[in-house]
């Protein structure tokens, strides 16, 4: 068995709230296991819908928010003992984050080029400028663009689709082992979305970086990912292979949310909703 | 920039009101460059004349030409105004972002002593600043003095827009990037904050010279540098009113309120253009 | 023969915008002709920015500026009386809406009052047009609810009491309540959670149905599309590009766009890869010339970087605008 490269824990986050007199407690995410290993690259799935607590789990596990109970584990480290800015750059350095919102990850006001040049500054450890453009460079055209076309553009010049590569390109530029990425194409048009979750698969392969990809959409998780992991209300229902689970769910929820997803097909019969 | 202040100018009446005023007014400080009598010596025209073509303002009772005497007071009075600004601003800015960004425990020892600050009663404590300095007392000091009381307000008012920006994705995202807290507080977090900084900017000087001005009339700062507040008390000390000499108080009092007037629309015309440029470059299709 | 429900004749309608440092003309829609008939419901399907959100204002006569309509008309024939939308008067406008004319928005929380009962919204909107006594009027309403499927008791909660797919769910029935001939759906299920969005369509299904109204359904979702709407139009950079009966534009598409939009979606229980247009929609406010697909599209020639190409009728029912129609290769 190979070491591991993120071990989940039994991990659960508590959320209270209320005053003095009522005390309100939400349990977003309860006893979830997870663990992926060093030197088997692949893409994991999390399916949830809203109040799932698959956003919760994936701030956990970029170090955005601690769990209340249980463990994060990265490459061995626990995560809550990840303090101090060195310790912190050290860690985001193979741990990046891809945003759902490409409009709203990039500053408006400012350049894209910026935050890569950025990155490698300080996540790749590269002072001189040819070295940092080099290594931006590098990053795009891995997803497909080049510095030529993104140099000192604002984002409202690029696309949503444009932009949520160049924030792909920016996660990679110090070659993280992992990216967690929170419904990256659920605010892209639907015909380039293909292209991104390609893009995606294609660097799995290519550079050998692990994706826990969170969405709600159950068709492209089945063209793009290895494993899934249906979470409702918290707590994992069912999870394994994305062609065991998807072709055959044995949990009810799965089942339901399987049966409820629209083919982008005219159903023969005629017979549209029988409710 | 040229740009926006040229079409504020052109199409909205206040802005350009404000910065006709302004300009008026600062004009008219500026020739204090040029007056043929120093402030502070007495007596070098004939006392208690009323306005005419050789003093266009009339002259005081101690002898001062009051049109070169008051384009000095004005010019006082808007640095003064100006100093406390900038250095409450600094002020403000530095604790507001810091905790905004920071939240938990800094965010609430900084907030304690913000919400300090903004109870304490300016006047009683101004009062009792004068009476402890005495002779010791300069226009630096109490500039020094009221630039610490009056960043409190607008801090808070910094925080809330500093928390809702770490809350929005691209300050993640330069988290990620390696951006140390300074710089993402200075670099992507400021723009935003500045035109809140420039409204407030306005306030904080008409709020600055109205208690100069106060304070000064009851004689509770060094009077012997001419400033708006400082004339209006020489002239009550010489009975002015009730000897007739009524262009003595008009003056200044006109100056001042013309100030006033013209901050006051500058910074309620640069509350529309904080919103309606994003506004109309949102709307599309 | 009846005439159709909606008739919208060469609509042109621009954003104009000029101060503050920016001037420009957003062409959001540009000539567009469409018609709907009665009982059926039609789909408005397009991307971000391809002006259906405006088209759909326009139909509403929301037009507020910067919109300007420039030209063209927006003709509905109701039952009892034909009202063209932009020459019509503030009172025949009000006469109309939710009697005739109704809306089922995105985002239930524009049309509940938070602060009151739900049953409040049903007698601030509908009372007025049912011309009955409130009690009558609560009976009437508690029938449709339990048509639709909706527990009657429903009308005492608050709206933050109810889970967003019941507020969806009563946001309709409050928009069918009069018994409207024509809704306008604009995307209703998009912030939904993919169970609660079958719901909520089925119900929207169901009270079409029973009605008999016609829809004009707008929304990203090919998927809802094909499995709800009976005739479906394509919009892509402010102009309707094609347009026929779902089926056959699924199963033919004649436009080079609705061929790659339908090939690039994924479908459960397919492991192919799917392929993405390159490129990206067009800046409105600066179009290209000629078609307006012509820089992303495979089939782009010469006239198609010159002229506009005009809708045409390729099969019973089914219009294009595209030169090379023929060429389009079915998915």
């Amino acid at each position: 068995m190979s070491a591991p490269l993120l071990e989940v824990d039994g991990v659960t986050r508590v959320y209270s709230s209320g005053g003095l007199l009522t005390r309100r407690r939400v349990v977003a995410v309860e006893g979830v296991d997870l663990r992926l290993d060093e030197g088997k690259p692949e893409i994991v799935t999390v399916i949830g819908e809203s109040g799932s607590g698959k956003t919760t789990l994936a701030r956990m596990i970029l170090n955005m928010v601690s769990p209340s109970a249980g463990a994060i584990r990265f490459r061995g480290t626990d995560l809550s003992a990840v303090r101090g800015t060195a310790a912190r750059l050290a860690f985001m350095r193979q741990v990046q984050p891809i945003f759902q919102n490409p409009f709203e990850a990039f500053n408006p006001m400012k350049r894209v080029d910026r935050y890569l040049f950025a990155t490698a500054r300080h996540m790749a450890g590269l002072a001189a400028p040819a070295d940092i453009e080099a290594a931006a460079d590098r990053a795009l055209r891995d997803v497909g663009l080049s510095l030529t076309e993104v140099r000192r553009r604002y984002p409202h010049e690029l696309s949503g689709g444009q932009l949520q590569r160049v924030a792909i390109a920016r996660a990679l530029v110090s070659r993280p082992a992992l990216l967690v990425a929170d419904e990256p194409v659920s605010m892209i048009d639907a015909s380039l979305r293909a292209s991104i979750v390609n893009l995606l698969r294609g660097l799995c392969v290519r550079t050998g970086v692990s994706i826990i990809y969170i969405t709600h959409d159950l068709a492209t998780a089945y063209s793009v990912s290895d494993r899934i992991m249906i979470m409702r209300l918290g707590k994992v229902v069912e999870s394994g292979p994305v062609r065991t689970v998807l072709d055959d769910p044995q949990h009810e929820y799965s089942r339901l949310l399987k049966s409820s997803v629209l083919s982008p097909e005219v159903p023969s019969n005629g017979a549209f909703f029988h409710a | 920039m040229g740009r926006i202040f040229i079409d504020l100018l052109r199409l909205n009446r206040q802005f350009a009101a404000g910065v006709v005023l302004l300009s008026l007014v600062t004009l008219f400080a500026l020739l204090s460059f040029v007056s043929p009598y120093p402030p502070n010596d007495s007596y070098v025209v004939p006392p208690d004349l009323p306005p005419s073509w050789s003093n266009l303002m009339g002259t005081t009772s101690r002898g001062q030409d009051l049109f070169w005497l008051l384009t000095f007071a004005i010019r006082n009075t808007l640095l003064f105004g100006i100093t406390v600004a900038v250095i409450s601003r600094i002020l403000a800015l530095v604790i507001g972002l810091v905790a905004g960004y920071s939240g938990g425990l800094v965010d609430r020892a900084l907030m304690s002593i913000n919400d300090t600050f903004i109870v304490i009663p300016l006047f009683p404590i101004l009062v009792l600043f004068y009476f402890v300095m005495k002779d010791h007392m300069s226009w630096g000091l109490l500039a020094l003095m009221m630039a610490c009381l009056g960043w409190a307000y607008d801090a808070r008012l910094i925080r809330s827009v500093a928390l809702s920006l770490r809350t929005r994705e691209f300050t993640e995202t330069g988290i990620f990037s390696g951006m140390s807290m300074r710089r993402i507080l200075v670099e992507e977090h400021l723009p935003y904050v500045l035109p809140i900084v420039f409204s407030t900017t306005m306030n904080n000087i008409n709020w600055s010279i109205g208690f100069e001005v106060t304070l000064s009339v009851l004689g509770f700062t060094d009077i012997n540098t001419p400033t708006v507040g400082v004339l209006i008390y020489w002239a009550n000390q010489h009975t002015a009113l009730v000897a007739g000499i009524w262009w003595w108080i008009f003056f200044p009092v006109l100056l001042v309120i013309l100030t006033f007037i013209g901050l006051f629309l500058l910074a309620v015309s640069m509350n529309e253009h904080i919103d309606p440029r994003s506004r109309l470059g949102r709307s599309e299709g | 023969m009846n005439a159709p429900v909606l008739e919208v004749s060469g609509l042109r309608a621009y954003y104009r915008t000029s101060a503050f440092g920016i001037r420009r003309e957003v062409r959001a829609v540009d000539d567009v002709d469409l018609r709907i008939e009665a009982g059926e419901i039609y789909g408005l399907a397009g991307e971000s920015s391809c002006g259906k959100t405006t088209l759909i204002k326009t139909i509403a006569n929301a037009i507020q500026p910067p919109l300007e309509v420039l030209a063209g008309s927006v003709v509905f024939n109701f039952r009892d009386r034909r009202i063209d939308m932009h020459g019509a008067s503030r009172e025949e406008l009000r006469d109309i809406r939710w009697k005739r004319l109704s809306y089922i928005m995105q985002g239930s929380m524009n049309v509940l009052n938070p602060v009151r009962r739900v049953r409040h919204a049903f007698v601030d909107f509908a009372f007025r047009h049912i011309g009955r006594s409130k009690a009558e009027f609560l009976d009437l309403v508690r029938a449709h609810l339990r048509r639709l499927h909706l527990e009657p008791d429903v009308l005492d909660a608050y709206p933050h009491q109810l889970s967003g797919g019941m507020r969806q769910r009563v946001t309709i029935a409050l928009a069918t309540v009069c018994r409207p001939e024509f809704i306008i759906a604009d995307e209703p299920t998009t912030a939904l959670d993919v169970v609660v969005q079958k719901g909520v369509l089925a119900m929207i299904h169901a009270v079409q149905r029973e009605l008999g109204s016609s829809v004009i359904f707008v929304t990203h979702d090919m998927a809802v599309h094909a499995n709800l709407t009976d005739r479906l139009g394509i919009m892509y950079g402010g102009r309707l590009v094609e347009e026929g009966r779902t089926a056959d534009v699924f199963r033919r598409p004649r436009h080079p766009y609705t061929a790659h939009l339908i090939a690039s979606l994924p479908r459960l229980g397919d492991a192919a890869p799917k392929e993405g247009l390159t490129g990206a929609p067009p800046n409105l406010a600066d179009p290209p010339a000629g078609c307006r697909f012509h820089p992303r599209c495979p089939l782009a020639s010469d006239i198609c970087r010159r002229e506009a190409p005009p809708m045409t009728e390729l099969a019973a029912g089914h219009r294009a605008a595209c030169f090379h129609s023929d060429r389009v290769s079915p998915p």
